[in-house]
């Protein structure tokens, strides 16, 4: 058991990869129902050879980075406005939280309906499913700054601006990046769920190729390998930006 | 000319009176220590003189103006030594001055030369959780200092050192603020008596109980020894005599 709990996740993985492989094997399982990921594999090599997963993926990264990067900023903006101003809070809160409780999928017709089946209906779908996160976790943050470093930020004379620049805003920086860890992983569904609401490239709309007309169960698991990937990539983005300002803050 | 004068001062928590009708003053370059029962109010004056507090009645001036928040003549030390961990010791003596609108480099040179006169002159690139808490301590000293105050305001700033340390910079800090007014919350009668030039106690709702003179005036090296002689032993055991009185009135 030690040993096992030693193991990297990439072996507990290589592990898991290899029980699935003998499994569908043993069992003769049909290829449209669970392809083995030797065979998942092949089709992943296959789709990046003949330029299907790149023409799919491109359209989906900039869904991604532009409603993610639109939504993060907005978000911001709305939890340090709300993260200083009580009344703001009191009077965006609810308006916030009835937003979010809405599903996104139901939203999506209205978004394609008001901004046509192209980019900007996606775009907007990844921003709204980003907004909140941010917007939550940066008013947390900036909210509930130490009341010491407040009071001395107010001693040594800091205009309010001054107060949010040095010290609300650095303080909060852990939690602000808390928010957008989540949200880059959310760009990602946001993406997906745009592109299937309507649109003729995507990896959302592949996944949908390759269930219905195609019929191609290892491309559609290959597909779902390349979200994860994609959705690891934001995770591990956010991670890089968090390490790089933590050593220019210092 | 007094450069701080409090008169008739009053503050008070919804109902519960914390000051009443205070007033005392203090000279330019004078040591003033503040000693009393726990909510006697005198971190309460404290705040009231950096302007962080609005008194309930009364008038606080500093050279003739009245106390504001931010007033580059008063510097101040709480009692946590409150400095930002994501910022390096330089750049957190560096602040004050930022704020102030003054460049970097100049904020930089004024910085060192503030951190070596408090004996901190090594720590300039080390990041704040990289320090020892006398270290610590001698930063926040130093940012208080940084604009050249006139006032100094000192609340409980070495409560939390060990005593060894505690002593150390006790002895230090008279010369280390040379120049300053100090006005210094304590609860320590050996700390008020080696620092300052007058310790006054503070009684029930924060009226003046007791003055005694301290022993600031003497050389450095004189202080400590002076405390245990038969006129310091005097002066602490009517410190502690009145600060029984009023912890227990």
């Amino acid at each position: 058991m030690r040993s096992l709990i030693r193991l990297t996740p990439l072996g507990i993985a290589g592990l898991l990869l290899a029980a699935w492989e003998l499994a569908v094997r043993a069992a003769a399982v049909p290829q449209f129902i669970l392809p083995a990921p030797s065979a998942i594999a092949v089709r992943f090599a296959e789709a990046w050879a003949d330029g299907t997963m790149l023409r799919h993926l491109v359209p989906t990264v900039v869904e991604v980075t532009v409603g993610g990067l639109l939504g993060g900023a907005l978000g911001l903006l709305i939890g340090v406005t709300l993260g200083l101003s009580g009344s703001a809070r009191r009077v965006i809160s609810p308006y916030l939280v009835a937003a979010q409780s809405t599903p996104i999928l139901a939203l999506g017709p209205v978004l394609v309906l008001w901004l046509g089946p192209g980019l900007a209906a996606k775009v907007a779908v990844c921003a709204l499913i980003t907004l909140f996160p941010v917007a939550i976790s940066t008013l947390v943050a900036v909210r509930d700054v130490d009341a010491g470093t407040l009071e001395l930020m107010r001693s040594l004379g800091a205009t309010r601006w001054q107060s949010l620049r040095y010290a609300r805003l650095p303080a909060a920086r852990g939690g602000i990046l808390a928010g957008a860890r989540v949200a880059a992983t959310l760009a990602v569904v946001g993406a997906i769920v745009g592109e299937w609401l309507g649109g003729t490239a995507g990896l959302g709309v592949l996944l949908n190729l390759a269930r219905g007309s195609l019929f191609d169960t290892p491309l559609l698991f290959a597909d779902l390998l390349q979200i994860a990937i994609l959705g690891v990539s934001a995770y591990g983005l956010v991670l890089l930006i968090e390490r790089v300002t933590s050593r220019r803050i210092a | 000319m007094q450069l701080l004068e409090v008169s008739g001062l009053s503050h008070s928590y919804g109902d519960r009176h914390v000051l009443r009708n205070l007033s005392l003053s203090i000279a330019a370059g004078e040591s003033v220590a503040l000693l009393g029962a726990n909510g006697s109010g005198k971190s309460t004056l404290l705040r009231l003189v950096a302007g962080l507090l609005t008194p309930t009645e009364g008038r606080i001036s500093l050279a003739g103006a009245p106390a504001s928040a931010g007033q580059p003549e008063v510097g101040i030390v709480f009692q946590e030594p409150r400095l930002l961990p994501w910022r390096t010791v330089l750049r957190n003596v560096t602040l004050p001055l930022e704020l102030a609108g003054e460049s970097l480099v100049s904020a930089r040179a004024t910085a060192e030369k503030a951190l070596a006169r408090v004996g901190a002159g090594a720590l300039l690139g080390r990041s704040p959780g990289e320090i020892s808490g006398g270290e610590r301590g001698r930063v926040a000293l130093a940012r208080a200092l940084v604009r050249q105050p006139s006032l100094l305001l000192l609340d409980e700033p070495f409560a939390a050192l060990d005593a060894i340390t505690r002593a150390r910079l006790d002895n230090e800090l008279p010369e280390l603020v040379a120049g300053a007014a100090t006005l210094l919350v304590t609860h320590d009668v050996a700390e008020a008596l080696l620092v300052s030039d007058r310790v006054l106690l503070l009684g029930a709702e924060g009226a003046i109980h007791l003055e005694v003179p301290g022993l600031r005036g003497l050389p450095a090296a004189e202080r400590r020894a002076a405390l245990l002689s038969p006129d310091g032993a005097a002066r602490q055991t009517r410190l502690y005599a009145a600060l029984n009185s009023v912890s227990h009135a």
